[in-house]
């Protein structure tokens, strides 16, 4: 880690993984993107229709459950977001790949929005049928907010350090730890819970209800948050990387 | 490394805005915090150790951002990196120097504080404890939040950002282990998880700090 040699601006270096090249990188994205992104939207469109118009069997919550087909998948893309970041930062970190670096640096403000519209679209939730907008004495709840504010810290830390090699690594660098915080945040706020008991929760988790007649929809739009997220980490990692070929060439011309 | 804590708790001594200024932030955070909530005494007993707790992390943070500052701008932490010893160990005792001027002194008048509050006679001694086996934590989770955030002008609210939630854990632990001694319940599982983040801290924050400090010295 002592030598920062890495060079950013897509100079062709021989690599064992092909796809560290920024160049061989581009091209491959270029070819998938025109074809994954009508897919995107479709299964989106298609999703959110499905779970707007389906007929749901009767249920006490009634037209509310509905929620669920916007909450649980942002919640299940906000966590994986944060460990899709995790595994890019240690490719980043050990193999010294700005490529990894790149996608862990996009990734963020997706996952960041992700975990927003999961506390958002919860507290909707909750408001009605807990009766309460919030509940400090939650364990899922407060691993979400901690969650979101280690996405918060990431972003920041990235804008504000100048040197974008340093800016990646120290990134990563808190990325690795930050995770550590984030399991953590998640177990002992579960310890917090056996003090107070809440075992009502649980029976409002969507994974207890499984109908088919939500089931379905539901893996539609967990299919369809995938790809709007892998379009979205594409064209953002593109944009990046073209801005980063543009500075060069500003910087080779004088 | 034994020259460098002493050089450093001395530092801290010596110059305006050492332990005991942080000492007196501590009271006064504390102390606001008496003063907003409404002087009911069933609340502020059940406040208290809350306070007490946020008074400790403020304290703890708001020291944080000269930890490697003032070394790194004047060189001194550059020719730490290229002395015999680790970058790892000299983390370490910076981390142990800052814990002896926030945590440990804020460990010592937390009885005071608590009883200020009116906090159970339990919940204190419970509260107390807690302190000492989590504060090292702070401190250290906090050398990585200033380490990364080194190169950063007015890096302090970027740190603050930064070290805030790494430091939630520890805040739970120690509010569920006061508020268990209250109920007269037994908190000995709450004081042993907060022990073991301090050890786990212990072992990874040095480690975690010195790449960040190797990344920023470079």
């Amino acid at each position: 880690m002592a030598q920062n040699s890495t060079a950013d601006d897509g100079s062709a270096r021989p690599s064992i993984w092909r796809f560290a090249n920024p160049h061989e990188f581009m091209r491959l994205t270029g070819r998938l993107l025109p074809w994954i992104t009508p897919l995107a939207i479709v299964t989106l469109v298609v999703g959110l229709l499905w779970a707007l118009l389906a007929e749901l069997p009767p249920h006490p919550q009634g037209e509310r459950v509905r929620i669920m087909f916007i909450h649980v998948p942002a919640a299940m893309m906000g966590i994986n977001i944060y460990a899709m970041m995790i595994v890019a930062s240690l490719i980043g970190l050990i193999r010294r790949h700005p490529v990894s670096h790149l996608a862990a640096k996009a990734a963020a403000p997706i996952g960041a929005v992700y975990m927003l519209a999961a506390l958002v679209s919860g507290a909707f939730w909750g408001a009605p049928t807990w009766g309460a907008w919030w509940d400090f004495g939650d364990a899922r709840l407060m691993a979400a907010l901690i969650l979101f504010f280690f996405y918060l810290g990431y972003i920041a830390l990235w804008n504000a350090i100048e040197d974008p090699t340093s800016a990646s690594e120290l990134a990563a660098v808190l990325c690795l730890f930050g995770s550590i915080f984030a399991f953590l945040a998640r177990y002992v706020s579960a310890f917090w819970n056996t003090l107070h008991q809440k075992t009502s929760l649980s029976a409002i988790d969507g994974k207890e209800l499984v109908d088919d007649a939500i089931f379905v929809p539901l893996m539609v739009l967990f299919v369809a948050n995938y790809l709007v997220f892998f379009v979205l980490l594409m064209i953002s990692m593109r944009t990046e990387i073209r801005a980063r070929r543009v500075q060069a060439l500003r910087v080779a011309e004088g | 490394m034994r020259a460098l804590f002493l050089r450093d708790l001395r530092l801290a001594l010596r110059l305006g805005g050492g332990a005991g200024l942080s000492l007196s932030f501590f009271f006064i955070v504390a102390a606001v915090i008496g003063f907003s909530v409404e002087p009911d005494p069933k609340l502020l007993a059940q406040v208290g150790p809350g306070a007490v707790l946020i008074a400790t992390a403020l304290a703890a943070l708001i020291s944080l951002d000269r930890l490697f500052q003032a070394d790194f701008e004047d060189g001194s932490l550059e020719q730490i990196a290229l002395g015999p010893a680790p970058l790892e160990a000299a983390v370490l005792s910076k981390a142990a120097a800052h814990w002896a001027t926030t945590g440990l002194p804020a460990t010592l008048c937390a009885p005071l504080l608590a009883q200020m509050f009116q906090v159970p006679d339990a919940a204190t001694l419970t509260l107390t404890l807690a302190l000492a086996v989590g504060a090292p934590a702070l401190s250290l989770t906090g050398a990585v939040g200033a380490a990364l955030t080194l190169g950063v002008r007015r890096g302090g609210l970027l740190l603050s950002v930064i070290v805030a939630p790494m430091f939630s854990p520890t805040l739970i632990l120690g509010a569920v282990a006061a508020r268990a001694a209250a109920l007269q319940l037994d908190p000995s599982s709450a004081l042993l998880l907060l022990a073991a983040i301090t050890i786990g801290a212990l072992a990874i924050a040095p480690f975690a700090a010195a790449a960040a400090l190797r990344i920023n010295v470079n």
